[in-house]
C-alpha cells in the first residue's frame, strides 16, 4: 500500500495537463503531455510494485461519498491494474507518435489525449457502477474528436460510424445498470459481482452489457466501424484505440458479463463461441485481401479480440488468464504495428501497401522492429503473442475441440495475411523511388520502438510478472463462472479397463479429463 | 553439465550482436563472433556425445526460466540432454559450423554478409532449443523458432519475388502442421495434466484402452494424440500432403539448404516421433500412419528427382524422400534406424549441398544441370566430395566389411520393415526399395550430367552473361572487337563457351573434406552403438529400442537382405546407360511417355492443385466477406442504413452531421440525470 491516494493522482495529473495543454501552443503542449504521461507511467508502476500480490482483492481503494448513492470509489484488483498499467505505458508513446506529426489545433489534440487518458484509467480504477459508466462512455468523446478533427480525408464518416454503434450499445448497457441497481439496491461493482440475480433476469442483462461490450471488442459482426475509424484515424489514435480502447470490451466481459451474470454467460456461450470463431476466419480473410495497411492490421485486431471472447467463455482457467494476456499482448503488439506503419506514413504519407516496397534496404532496423511485432502478432512462441494465444486456445480446448480447431485456424491465416504485408511493404526491390529514399529510424522513433520490443519479449519468455498479479482474480473468477462451464467434448473414457485400473497406472492426479 | 547453457546460447548471443551490429560492425567480425561461437558449441557438444557413446553419462535436465504458470498448467525454459539430444546436438553443432566456415566463401560477395550469418546463428540457437526441450511448448517454440529463421534464410535474398514466395510458403505451409501440433498438446494437457516429455512418456502406457473425444466423434486417445502430434511433424519435415515447401525454400542460398533444409531443422519431425515414441507406441493405428505418410512420400518424392533439371531441387526432393524412410523407419518401430539414418544422412545431404553450392559457385551461379557436364576436370575435389556422398545416399557396401555412411542406415531400416511382419510393413519396404532405385538412379544421374559428359555450359545464360561481361571488360581495355569475336566462335564448338570454372576456395573446400569423412565413415564407426544388440544400453530409454525387432532383422531372408544392393545397382546402371552410353535415351522417353514426364515434371500437380483448392478460394472468399459482407450486407443495412433513416427524418445530414456529439453528449446527460433521478427517489 502506498500513503496516498494514488489513484485519484493517477487521474488527477492527465487531467490537469490537459487543462494546460488547452491553452498552451503547440511545443508547450506537446511538451507538457509528455511531462505528464511519464509522471503517470511512473506512478502506474509505482502501483504494480506496491501491489500486493496474493493480498485483499480490492486494493488502494478511495471512497468519497459525492452525493447520496453516488460515490467517488476507486479501487482495483490485479486485472484493472495490468490495463491501467497497459494505459499508462502506451500513453507516452502515443504522445512520442504525435510530436511532429500533429500541427494544427496542437493544444487541443493533447488535451484530449490528456483526458482520454484520465478516463481510461477512470475506467478501470472505477467502482461504482455509474463511475464506470460515465467514464466508459466519456472516454469515447475525445477519441470521436481525434478522429473527427484530426482524422484522415473520410473522417467524417468515420467518426459518425464509430459513434452509431457504441450509441446503440450505450444505451442499452445504461438501462440494464439501471435496473440492476434498483434490484440490487447497491452501486458497488464489487458487491454486485458477487449478487446473485435471478436467471431470468441475467439473460436480459447479459444481452444488454453485451450489445455494449460486444461493439467495443468488436465482435463480428458489428465490427465494421474498427476499420474506417483505424484507418481515418491519427496514428497515436490508432494506437490508442487497438492499445486501450478495444480493451474495454475484454474488460467489461471479465467484470461485469461473467461475474455478474455466469447463468446466462453459461447459456449464451455457444453463441459466443460462433459469433468468435466466424471473427477468427471471416476476418483473417478479409485481412488477406487488403490494400491499405491499417485497415489490415484493423481486421488482424478482430481476429485477434475473438481469441479473447473465445478464452473468456471457456469458463476455466487457462482460457481467463489467456484472455487477459492476449489483450495485453495485442494492447503492446497492435499499438506497435500501428506505430510502425505510421513510421512511414510520416514519411510518405499513405497507406497504400503498393507504394512501399523493399524497405530492408534502406530502413533495416525499421524492418527488424517491423518484424518483431509481425511475429509477435503471428504468436511466435517467445514474443508475447504467442503465450496468451496458446492459454486461450488451451482453454477452449478443454470446452470443445471443434471450437479449438476452427479458432487455431488463426495461426495459419495469421501468419499468411502478416507475412503477405511484411513481404509487400519490407520486401521485394525498390518500385518506388520516394519510398526509397525514406530514411530509417530516427532517435524518436528508436526511443519508442525499444520499450515496445522490450515488452513484447518480456512478456514473451516471462510472463509470471505480468499474469502473477491477476492469478489470485482469475481465481476467483474462475470459481464464480465454475457453474457455467460446460461439459468439455473431449473427456477421456475408459473402455475395457475400470477408471480406478487406469487412474491407478496414470497417477489419479493426471487424469484432468477424465473428471 | 553447464556446458550445455553455453553450447545453446552462445550462438544466439553471437546472432543478437551480429544482427544489431549488421553493417556497422561489419562483415567479418559478424563472421568470426557467428562462426566462433558456433565452434565452441560443437567443440563443447562432443564430448558429451562421447560420453554418452562410452556409456557414462547420465540424463541431465538444466533449468533456466519459469515460463508459465497457469492453473495446474506449468512448464519452464530447461535444457534437457539425454542420448537422443546428444545425438542431434552433434549433428546440429558440427554441420552448422562447417556450414558457417563454408559460407565465408560462399558469400564473400555478399553485401549482407552481417544479416545472413545471424540468421544461422538464429536458426542453430532455435534448433538447439528444440532437441533439449523437456516440455512439449519449449519443442514448440524451437520448432517455431527454426522456422522463422527458416523464413529469413529462405528470403535472404528479398528483392527476388520468388525468394519472398517461396518464404512465405514456407511459413505458412508450416502453420498447417503446427495446427496439428497445437492441438496436439492441447489433447496432451487434457488427458495428461501436462506437457513435461518425460512424465508424458512415463505415463502413456496408462492410456491403453481409453478414448477420447475430438470433432464430437470419439476415437482412441492415443491415436488422437500421436496423428495430431504427427500432422505437425509433417509440416516440418516435408512429409507428402505438406511437402510443397521445400523444393521452393531452395530458394535460399546453399549453404542454407545444406544446413537447414538438409541436415537439421527438416528432420526435427523425426527427432519428435522418437523422442516421443513410448506414446507412439500406444497407437497402432498412429504408427501405420507414420509409416504409410513415410512410405508414401520416400517413393513419392523418388519419383519426382528423377525429372528434375535444377541441381539443388533433384538434392531437395532426395531430401524429402529419405526423410520418409526415417519415418517409416519410426513407424514400425525401428526408431533407433530413425535416428541412424538421421545422423548418417545428416552428413551426406549436407554434404551433397555443399558440394552442389560448390558446383553452382564455380558456374557462375548456373543452377541447371543441362547445362553442366565435363565438370570434373575443372573442379576435381569437389569431385570427389560428391561422388562421396553419392557413394553414401545410395548406400554401397559390402555387408561385415565396409560401407558408406547410407549403406548401414537405409538397409537397416528396410530389413526393419520387412521383419515387422505387417502388411504395411511390407509395403514400406516394398516402397522403400523402389525408391532406392530410383534414388540410385538420379543421385548418378545428377554426378553424370554435372561431371561427365561433354560441357554444355555455352546454353546457359549466366555462362553467356560471365563470359560476355569478361569479354565486355577486355574490349573495354583493349578494343580489340576482331579477337574477341574469333575467341567466341572458337569456344562454341567445344561447349564451355570459354568459360573456365574455377575450383572453390579453401574455406569451402574443408567442410566438404569434413563432411567427406562424415560420409564415408559415419556408418562403419556408429553403426555398432546406434544398431545392435547392445543399442538399449547407449539409448538408455531415451527412445523405444525394440530388441525383438532388432533380432528379426537379423533372420530375415537372403534376398532382402541383397535387395537394396540390386536395385542401387540396377539404378546406377540404368543412368550410366542413359546418361553416359546412349544419351538420346531419355529425349526417347520423354517423347514415349510424355504424359508420365510431365507428370513428374511437375511434381504430380500438388502446387496447381493447392492453389486452385485452396490459395485462390481464400483470397477469393476474402474479398466477397469484405465487399459483399462488411460493406454489401452489415454497413448498407447497419450504419449507412441508420443514417439513411435519420436523415430523411431529420430532413438534412448537413445538419446531423454536426449534430453527432451533441447528442453523444445528450445522450450522457439523459444518462446522467436518470441516474440522479434515482439516487434522490430511492
Amino acid at each position: 500500500m502506498i500513503g496516498f491516494p494514488i489513484l485519484s493522482l493517477m487521474l488527477l495529473v492527465p487531467l490537469v495537463g490537459a487543462v494546460i495543454s488547452l491553452v498552451s501552443d503547440r511545443k508547450t503542449a506537446r511538451l507538457v503531455a509528455l511531462a505528464a504521461t511519464l509522471v503517470d507511467f511512473v506512478l502506474g508502476v509505482l502501483l504494480w510494485t506496491h501491489y500486493d500480490i496474493g493480498g485483499a482483492q480490492w486494493q488502494f481503494r478511495e471512497h468519497a461519498a459525492v452525493f447520496a448513492g453516488f460515490d467517488w470509489k476507486l479501487g482495483i484488483d490485479g486485472i484493472a491494474l495490468m490495463l491501467i498499467v497497459l494505459t499508462v505505458f502506451l500513453m507516452p508513446v502515443c504522445i512520442g507518435a504525435s510530436w511532429n506529426s500533429i500541427e494544427k489545433r496542437a493544444g487541443e489534440y493533447y488535451a484530449a489525449f490528456l483526458f482520454m487518458e484520465t478516463l481510461m484509467i477512470g475506467v478501470f480504477a472505477a467502482q461504482d457502477l455509474f463511475l464506470f459508466y460515465i467514464m466508459f462512455e466519456a472516454g469515447l468523446i475525445p477519441m470521436y474528436l481525434i478522429i473527427g478533427i484530426w482524422g484522415g480525408a473520410n473522417r467524417i464518416y468515420a467518426s459518425y460510424k464509430f459513434f452509431l454503434y457504441t450509441l446503440l450499445g450505450s444505451v442499452l448497457m445504461l438501462i440494464a445498470m439501471f435496473w440492476m441497481a434498483n434490484a440490487a439496491g447497491t452501486t458497488d461493482i464489487p458487491t454486485l459481482m458477487e449478487y446473485d440475480f435471478p436467471p431470468q433476469a441475467q439473460t436480459w442483462l447479459f444481452l444488454a452489457f453485451f450489445a455494449s461490450f460486444a461493439v467495443k471488442m468488436p465482435m463480428w459482426p458489428v465490427h465494421t466501424w474498427l476499420p474506417d475509424a483505424h484507418v481515418q484515424a491519427p496514428t497515436a489514435g490508432s494506437v490508442i484505440l487497438a492499445g486501450v480502447l478495444l480493451k474495454m470490451g475484454g474488460y467489461g466481459f471479465i467484470r461485469f458479463s461473467l461475474p455478474m451474470f455466469p447463468i446466462a454467460s453459461a447459456h449464451f456461450a455457444p453463441m459466443v463461441w460462433g459469433l468468435s470463431i466466424a471473427a477468427v476466419v471471416i476476418t483473417s480473410l478479409i485481412a488477406l485481401v487488403q490494400n491499405d495497411m491499417k485497415k489490415l492490421i484493423a481486421y488482424s485486431s478482430v481476429a485477434h479480440m475473438a481469441i479473447v471472447t473465445v478464452g473468456l467463455f471457456a469458463f476455466n482457467r487457462q482460457g481467463l488468464e489467456g484472455s487477459m494476456v492476449v489483450m495485453l499482448s495485442h494492447g503492446i503488439v497492435s499499438g506497435a504495428l500501428f506505430l510502425a506503419v505510421g513510421v512511414i506514413y510520416d514519411r510518405l504519407h499513405t497507406r497504400e501497401i503498393v507504394r512501399y516496397g523493399g524497405l530492408a534496404i534502406n530502413m533495416p532496423y525499421y524492418a527488424l522492429f517491423f518484424l518483431l511485432f509481425t511475429m509477435a502478432s503471428i504468436g511466435l512462441p517467445g514474443t508475447s503473442g504467442f503465450v496468451g494465444e496458446f492459454l486461450s486456445l488451451l482453454g477452449i480446448y478443454k470446452e470443445s475441440s471443434l471450437i479449438a480447431l476452427v479458432a487455431t485456424t488463426g495461426i495459419i491465416l495469421g501468419a499468411a495475411y502478416m507475412l503477405y504485408l511484411y513481404r509487400r511493404v519490407v520486401f521485394g526491390d525498390q518500385k518506388n523511388a520516394d519510398a526509397a529514399a525514406m530514411p530509417d529510424l530516427d532517435f524518436r522513433e528508436w526511443a519508442m520502438m525499444v520499450p515496445l520490443a522490450a515488452a513484447v519479449l518480456w512478456m514473451g519468455v516471462y510472463p509470471e510478472s505480468f499474469i502473477a498479479p491477476m492469478r489470485k482474480d482469475i481465481g476467483t473468477l474462475e470459481a464464480r463462472v465454475a457453474i457455467a462451464r460446460p461439459k468439455g467434448d473431449a473427456d477421456v473414457k475408459f473402455g475395457g479397463k475400470t477408471p480406478a485400473a487406469v487412474a491407478a497406472t496414470l497417477g489419479s492426479a493426471q487424469l484432468k479429463g477424465a473428471k | 553439465m553447464s556446458h550445455i547453457l553455453i553450447i545453446v546460447f552462445a550462438p544466439l548471443v553471437a546472432a543478437i550482436i551480429a544482427g544489431l551490429g549488421n553493417k556497422r560492425l561489419g562483415a567479418v567480425p559478424s563472421k568470426l563472433i557467428t562462426t566462433g561461437a558456433l565452434f565452441v558449441s560443437c567443440a563443447l557438444s562432443w564430448p558429451i556425445f562421447l560420453a554418452f557413446l562410452g556409456g557414462h553419462a547420465e540424463t541431465t535436465v538444466t533449468p533456466v526460466l519459469n515460463w508459465v504458470h497457469s492453473g495446474d498448467l506449468n512448464f519452464a525454459w530447461a535444457l534437457q540432454v539425454d542420448t537422443l539430444t546428444a545425438v542431434m546436438l552433434v549433428v546440429v553443432t558440427s554441420v552448422s559450423a562447417l556450414v558457417h566456415l563454408y559460407s565465408w566463401g560462399y558469400m564473400s560477395e555478399d553485401p549482407d554478409q552481417p544479416r545472413f550469418f545471424a540468421y544461422l546463428s538464429l536458426f542453430t540457437f532455435a534448433m538447439l532449443m528444440l532437441v533439449t526441450a523437456n516440455n512439449l511448448v519449449q519443442m514448440f517454440f524451437g520448432w517455431e523458432g527454426v522456422g522463422l529463421a527458416s523464413y529469413l534464410l529462405i528470403g535472404f535474398w528479398f528483392r527476388k519475388p520468388s525468394a519472398n514466395a517461396a518464404a512465405m510458403k514456407a511459413f505458412v505451409v508450416n502453420r498447417v502442421g503446427d495446427l496439428g501440433f497445437m492441438l496436439g498438446i492441447f489433447g496432451v494437457f487434457l488427458v495428461f495434466g501436462t506437457v513435461s516429455i518425460p512424465v508424458i512418456l512415463h505415463e502413456a502406457p496408462g492410456l491403453a484402452g481409453t478414448t477420447i473425444g475430438f470433432l464430437g466423434f470419439r476415437f482412441d486417445t492415443a491415436t488422437v494424440l500421436c496423428i495430431l502430434l504427427f500432422i505437425g511433424a509433417m509440416g516440418k519435415s516435408a512429409q507428402l500432403g505438406l511437402h510443397t515447401w521445400l523444393p521452393d525454400a531452395m530458394e535460399g542460398p546453399t549453404p542454407v539448404s545444406a544446413l537447414i533444409h538438409a541436415a537439421t531443422m527438416v528432420t526435427a519431425g523425426v527427432f519428435m516421433v522418437c523422442r516421443l515414441s513410448p506414446l507412439f507406441e500406444q497407437s497402432q493405428t498412429a504408427l501405420n500412419f507414420v509409416t504409410f505418410i513415410g512410405a508414401a512420400t520416400c517413393f513419392f518424392a523418388a519419383t519426382i528427382g528423377t525429372t528434375q533439371t535444377d541441381i539443388k531441387r533433384v538434392i531437395a526432393y532426395s531430401t524429402c524422400s529419405q526423410l520418409g524412410y526415417m519415418f517409416f523407419a519410426a513407424g514400425v518401430g525401428a526408431y533407433g534406424g530413425a535416428m541412424f539414418h538421421l545422423f548418417t544422412h545428416a552428413f551426406f545431404k549436407a554434404l551433397l549441398f555443399l558440394g552442389a553450392g560448390s558446383v553452382i559457385h564455380a558456374m557462375h551461379h548456373e543452377q541447371d544441370m543441362r547445362y553442366y557436364g565435363g565438370l570434373w576436370k575443372k573442379i576435381p575435389l569437389t569431385f570427389i566430395a560428391m561422388t562421396a556422398g553419392t557413394l553414401a545416399i545410395t548406400g554401397v557396401g559390402i555387408d561385415d566389411v565396409f560401407g558408406f555412411a547410407g549403406f548401414y542406415s537405409k538397409d537397416a531400416i528396410l530389413e526393419a520393415a520387412y521383419a515387422r511382419g505387417t502388411d504395411i510393413g511390407l509395403f514400406a519396404f516394398a516402397l522403400g526399395v523402389f525408391a532406392a532405385l530410383l534414388t540410385s538412379f538420379y543421385s548418378w544421374r545428377l554426378v553424370f550430367l554435372t561431371f561427365f559428359g561433354k560441357p554444355r555450359w555455352d546454353q546457359s545464360e549466366h555462362i553467356q552473361h560471365a563470359v560476355h561481361d569478361a569479354h565486355g571488360h577486355d574490349d573495354h581495355a583493349h578494343h580489340d572487337h576482331g579477337h574477341d569475336g574469333h575467341a567466341h566462335h572458337d569456344h562454341a564448338s567445344d561447349g564451355t563457351a570459354g568459360y573456365h570454372p574455377h575450383e572453390s576456395p579453401l574455406n569451402m573446400l574443408v567442410p566438404l573434406g569434413v563432411l567427406s569423412l562424415g560420409a564415408v565413415f559415419a556408418g562403419f564407426v556408429f553403426a555398432p552403438q546406434f544398431l545392435s544388440e547392445g543399442s538399449g544400453e547407449f539409448w538408455k530409454g531415451a527412445l523405444v529400442f525394440n530388441e525383438h525387432l532388432l533380432h528379426a532383422m537379423h533372420h530375415v531372408p537372403g534376398w532382402v537382405k541383397l535387395a537394396p544392393a540390386g536395385v542401387m545397382l540396377t539404378g546406377l546402371a540404368i543412368a550410366y546407360y542413359a546418361y553416359m552410353v546412349n544419351t538420346a535415351l531419355p529425349a526417347a522417353f520423354v517423347r514415349q511417355f510424355g504424359f508420365l514426364y510431365r507428370f513428374l515434371l511437375n511434381k504430380w500437380y500438388f502446387d496447381e492443385l493447392y492453389d486452385a483448392v485452396f490459395v485462390r478460394p481464400a483470397m477469393w472468399l476474402g474479398r466477397f466477406f469484405w465487399n459483399v459482407g462488411d460493406i454489401g450486407i452489415i454497413d448498407t443495412f447497419g450504419p449507412n442504413g441508420v443514417a439513411k433513416v435519420v436523415a430523411l427524418a431529420s430532413r438534412g445530414a448537413v445538419r446531423l452531421q454536426s449534430g453527432y456529439l451533441y447528442s453523444y453528449a445528450l445522450v450522457m446527460l439523459v444518462g446522467l440525470v436518470g441516474a440522479i433521478s434515482w439516487v434522490i427517489a430511492r
